[in-house]
């Protein structure tokens, strides 16, 4: 059963709906009982990290995904929700996020040469490493779908993909068993999907 | 690198596809469901809904051709049609819908955009204007391209975008159900004044009015287009593989 975390923020319908094409149960999880029934979780999230982050912390959620993850299940924070799974991020002010990767989340405004902001659209993955975690099925260059304007800044072993967009963008992460992609699997179709199914299987 | 996106548009009236001339003669074309996993599966970047239905139970019938479309194609959606309120824009992504783009409700209310930015994320708000030149000047229409707003075009998308729209859907009624190619110069200009995702619409006839398109509009993000892609004239597998034969830089499944 694969808990998709409710805060508030991001919308969960997509989410669902691809496990679901997938095979795969999933429950929405507001408090920690529900999380308990889970053997893998995916932290959602849109809008700003501040606010996003505020939200976690009203719902009490945070703690549990925390202890969850050091705990050894497998989590998957996306777009924002991937954001949040940093130290610290740096849009509007410094927020505290999770802490469950090192590293901050920074604009991407100074690195993308006069690109567009927010940058939005499908754009095709660097596998930087033989991570398999979220890539069993997944081949160098596919391409995902992004809507953002901030990227996580870390060190480069954390890293398993980037996004070239007037440089390289940081695309997914991991750290053990916890998982973070930038873009949004579940809606970046065959090729998303894959990746669901890698993270299941994993 | 960022590719380029193809975006088509399906219009829904009483739960079917329809697609009229100049916004008008409409024709029932296909089941929307059936529609957007066809062009889901042969490449479309992203699907837009557009409900043109007025009633309380067609908007509900709407609602329901989202979900199940929103639960069997895993690309972005975006829906557009009656949205006139921060609770319009909750009630459609609730129903499945990625992002939501306002027309006349913005022109009615302007501050629509603003408030729904704040509350969603300025990538969820796409503003969408219906373009017509009048005497030299480009206006914006409401109504479906029926009203003349008198409001000039380029400053009111540039207001859009100050004012929280993370996207624009630039629309030519000159060009629309024409098929005679994209509105080059209208683009143009709005690419020059708006740094954010631009689509263009209205003109596309064949393939190569996309390759124009893009070659001399560099700047544009996606082109959108209903009748070529509904009627089958372009398949969108074929109008990609031409593009990136052109150089252009699109997505291609591998």
């Amino acid at each position: 059963m694969v808990g998709i975390i409710d805060y508030g923020v991001g919308n969960l319908f997509s989410l669902k709906s691809s496990f679901a094409h997938l095979g795969v149960d999933t429950e929405i999880v507001k408090n920690e009982a529900q999380a308990s029934r889970c053997d893998r979780l995916i932290l959602p999230g849109v809008g700003a990290f501040g606010d996003a982050a505020t939200a976690l912390r009203n719902s009490g959620l945070d703690k549990t995904v925390k202890q969850a993850a050091e705990h050894g299940v497998p989590l998957l924070g996306i777009c924002l929700g991937m954001q949040l799974l940093f130290e610290e991020g740096l849009e509007f002010g410094s927020h505290e996020g999770l802490g469950l990767i090192p590293g901050k989340v920074v604009s991407i405004k100074p690195l993308i040469n006069g690109n567009k902001i927010p940058h939005i659209g499908w754009n095709s993955l660097s596998l930087t490493n033989e991570d398999k975690g979220l890539y069993k099925y997944t081949e160098n260059g596919e391409f995902v779908y992004f809507v953002h304007s901030f990227h996580a800044e870390c060190d480069d072993k954390y890293i398993t993909a980037k996004t070239e967009y007037g440089s390289m963008l940081t695309a997914s992460v991991r750290n053990g068993n916890v998982f973070g992609a930038q873009f949004h699997p579940e809606k970046s179709g065959d090729a998303g999907l894959r990746m669901l199914k890698s993270f299941c299987e994993f | 690198m960022i590719t380029k996106r193809i975006i088509p548009c399906l219009d829904v009236r009483n739960g079917r596809v329809v697609k009229g001339k100049n916004f008008l003669g409409l024709n029932d074309v296909d089941s929307p469901v059936k529609l957007a996993a066809e062009y889901s599966a042969s490449g479309a970047d992203e699907l837009v809904f557009y409900d043109i239905t007025a009633s309380f139970e067609e908007r509900k019938l709407f609602a329901d051709i989202l979900k199940e479309a929103a639960s069997n194609v895993f690309i972005p959606l975006t829906v557009g049609g009656g949205i006139n309120t921060v609770d319009d824009f909750s009630r459609v992504l609730e129903s499945g819908a990625d992002k939501v783009s306002v027309n006349s409700g913005a022109i009615r209310n302007t501050s629509i955009i603003g408030e729904a930015a704040k509350k969603f994320g300025s990538q969820c708000v796409v503003l969408s204007a219906d373009i017509k030149r009048v005497d030299g000047v480009f206006r914006v229409f409401s109504k479906g391209g029926r009203e003349n707003t008198g409001m000039e075009a380029l400053s009111w998308l540039k207001n859009g975008v100050e004012s929280g729209a993370g996207e624009l859907v630039v629309n030519s009624i000159d060009t629309d159900g024409v098929r005679d190619g994209f509105d080059i110069e209208l683009l143009a200009k709005v690419c020059d004044i708006c740094k954010v995702p631009v689509i263009a619409s209205g003109g596309a006839g064949t393939i190569q009015h996309f390759v124009d398109l893009f070659m001399q509009v560099p700047e544009i993000d996606a082109g959108l287009a209903a009748s070529v892609f509904h009627f089958g004239d372009i398949k969108i597998s074929d109008l990609k593989k031409n593009l990136r034969e052109n150089g252009i830089n699109v997505r291609i499944d591998k």
